[in-house]
């Protein structure tokens, strides 16, 4: 198989559920709470964002969906087998390993399943031509820019065509330029393979122009306060950034974000 | 290109310049050092009958050097063998304990203390038992060298192995990784640049262990290395030879220091800011 295959995207109300968080709760050292009762429902072809102030569990989120850590209580439920594989991941940074080149990087989540390079050479081409770097297979992560690592590393986690992506806040030390472009290649790609994504950022205007749904956190202890829906059709793009139906949606979330964050003075009038 | 091309301004020029220099320099100087030192040195020795006696000419040396050539390359094999051999051990010893403290933190509170005695006591202080204890000439004096040289390996490997990034860690760990692959993968690789950092320190301790060993068997004692011979020299005061053996030590150990530097150099080339050449 030389090509990602694409999952079928359907309308939000015929998505298959994919997974399940039931009253989630995780808390540190018997003291820190960093999330308390999160409950969610994530469908098969969601791009859903997680924003909220630093602090509110984002990243606790999404390493308890990744299986790096157990809820405190609550419980995980997937729809369907589990396999290794099946989640590909992208943190703030790239995450590369130095010592290997563009193409050996992207080829980890195949090495570790016991897949030669030769084998797989195909999909790590075309996961890298999908990113926009065809001609940088043996260049070392060193010798790219902070934009071109952060393809990488999307490449990497997208190349085993996995079922969920987890993204946390992969695009919030890059520059506004290159992280627009970004969002607009992202856009693409997901669109192109249709799997599911879940987005952390702290950006309401790159969680409005990426989801289809957005959940808004509240800190101390971090828990769900909001969850809101963007209607707006795929594929968006430029227009859609200057839009007044963009503009509309963003008032909404900040809103939303402004009352979890406790500030309500502009509820007074 | 001249100075007055408007590509070229008078910082870059001046860099350019500084280059150049330092170019010559990096060979020149330390040349001219060495010539220095040889006239300084022959001047000395010729300045007194007497002092020419115990401080022997360069030519003197050079000529005894000629004369005992056959000799002389047999005690550097002999001690060429120990330092490598132990370098070899401290190698595979030192990674080999680095890799078992960082699987456990027992293993690294049980056995960290007994690395750091052995590191601390001076090799000088322990080599007699070690001779008392051990019968075997070789064996003897390639535990000492092996004392000196496996510290930094051990500790800056252990160190290295340590110093993986937390996300790579993590990304492993949720693509579920073999323990085994882990440590191929990702730990080994990051610890390359501290264990070669290591290695560096542990090629020239490596000489020092093998010389002092040597030392320390004595006249009597075991093979008969480098360090023999100035020994051997001392009592029957030929100072010539005595000269000639310490230079051949001073050279292997600039060799030494040379070959790993290369090495580290040749592995981290393509990927570590240490081997990058910045040009700025
Ligand atoms: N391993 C840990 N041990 C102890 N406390 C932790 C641990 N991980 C997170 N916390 C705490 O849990 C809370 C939530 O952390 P988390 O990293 O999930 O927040 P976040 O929403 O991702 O914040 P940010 O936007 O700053 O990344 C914080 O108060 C944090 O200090
Ligand atoms: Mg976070």
């Amino acid at each position: 198989m030389t090509d990602l295959s694409h999952r079928p995207v359907l309308p939000q109300s015929q998505r298959p559920r994919l997974l399940e968080m039931a009253g989630i709760s995780k808390v540190f050292n018997g003291s820190i709470t960093a999330l308390d009762g999160m409950n969610l429902t994530l469908n098969e072809g969601d791009f859903l964002s997680l924003l909220g102030p630093s602090g509110c569990g984002k990243s606790t989120a999404l390493r308890l969906i990744a299986g790096l850590m157990r809820p405190t209580t609550g419980r995980i439920i997937w729809n369907g087998a589990q396999d290794r594989g099946d989640i590909g991941v992208v943190f703030q940074e790239p995450t590369l390993m130095p010592w290997a080149t563009v193409a050996k990087n992207v080829w980890l989540p195949f090495r570790l399943r016991g897949q030669s390079f030769a084998s797989v050479k195909d999909r790590i081409a075309t996961a890298l031509k999908l990113v926009g770097l065809e001609n940088f297979h043996d260049a070392y992560p060193r010798e790219l820019s902070g934009g071109m690592k952060m393809r990488v590393s999307i490449a990497r986690a997208f190349v085993t065509n996995p079922r969920l992506i987890l993204m946390d806040e992969p695009f919030a030390a890059l520059d506004e330029i290159t992280r627009q472009k970004l969002n607009d290649d992202l856009l693409a790609l997901k669109d192109k393979i249709g799997c599911t994504v879940i987005f952390v950022t702290h950006s309401v205007f790159e969680s409005v122009f990426l989801s289809d749904r957005i959940v808004v956190m509240a800190a101390r202890p971090g828990r769900v306060v909001q969850e809101l829906t963007v209607d707006a059709p795929y594929p968006r793009d430029m227009e859609f950034r200057t839009s007044p139906d963009y503009a509309a949606q963003t008032h909404v979330v900040s809103d939303a974000l402004r009352i979890a964050i406790g500030d309500h003075s502009h509820d007074a009038h | 290109m001249t100075p007055t091309d408007p590509a070229f301004d008078a910082d870059e020029a001046r860099r350019a310049r500084n280059r150049r220099i330092e170019a010559v320099a990096r060979w020149a100087l330390p040349l001219a050092v060495v010539i220095l030192t040889i006239i300084v040195w022959n001047w000395f020795s010729n300045s007194s009958a007497t002092r020419g006696m115990i401080f022997p000419a360069p030519p003197k040396v050079w000529a005894r050097f000629l004369a005992d050539y056959g000799m002389l390359f047999t005690s550097l094999m002999v001690t060429l063998k120990i330092t490598f051999m132990a370098l070899a051990i401290a190698i595979i010893g030192g990674v080999a304990l680095a890799i078992l403290f960082t699987q456990s933190r027992f293993a690294e509170l049980i056995f960290f203390p007994y690395a750091v005695i052995l590191q601390v006591t001076p090799i000088v202080s322990i080599a007699p038992l070690i001779f008392i204890y051990v019968q075997d000439p070789l064996a003897r004096v390639l535990i000492c060298a092996w004392i000196v040289a496996f510290f930094p390996i051990l500790s800056n490997t252990t160190l290295g192995l340590k110093s993986t990034d937390s996300n790579l860690r993590d990304l492993y760990a949720i693509y579920g990784a073999t323990w085994w692959q882990k440590l191929l993968f990702l730990q080994l690789p990051s610890a390359m640049p501290y264990f070669l950092g290591g290695l560096r320190i542990a090629g020239g301790l490596a000489l020092i262990g093998a010389i002092v060993a040597e030392y320390v068997a004595g006249i009597s004692g075991s093979g008969s290395g480098l360090a023999f011979r100035i020994l051997e020299a001392s009592y029957r005061l030929n100072y010539p030879r005595m000269f000639a053996a310490l230079i051949m030590i001073a050279i292997v150990g600039v060799i030494i220091f040379a070959a790993t530097t290369f090495i580290s150099w040749f592995f981290l080339r393509k990927w570590h800011e240490s081997a990058l050449r910045r040009e700025v």
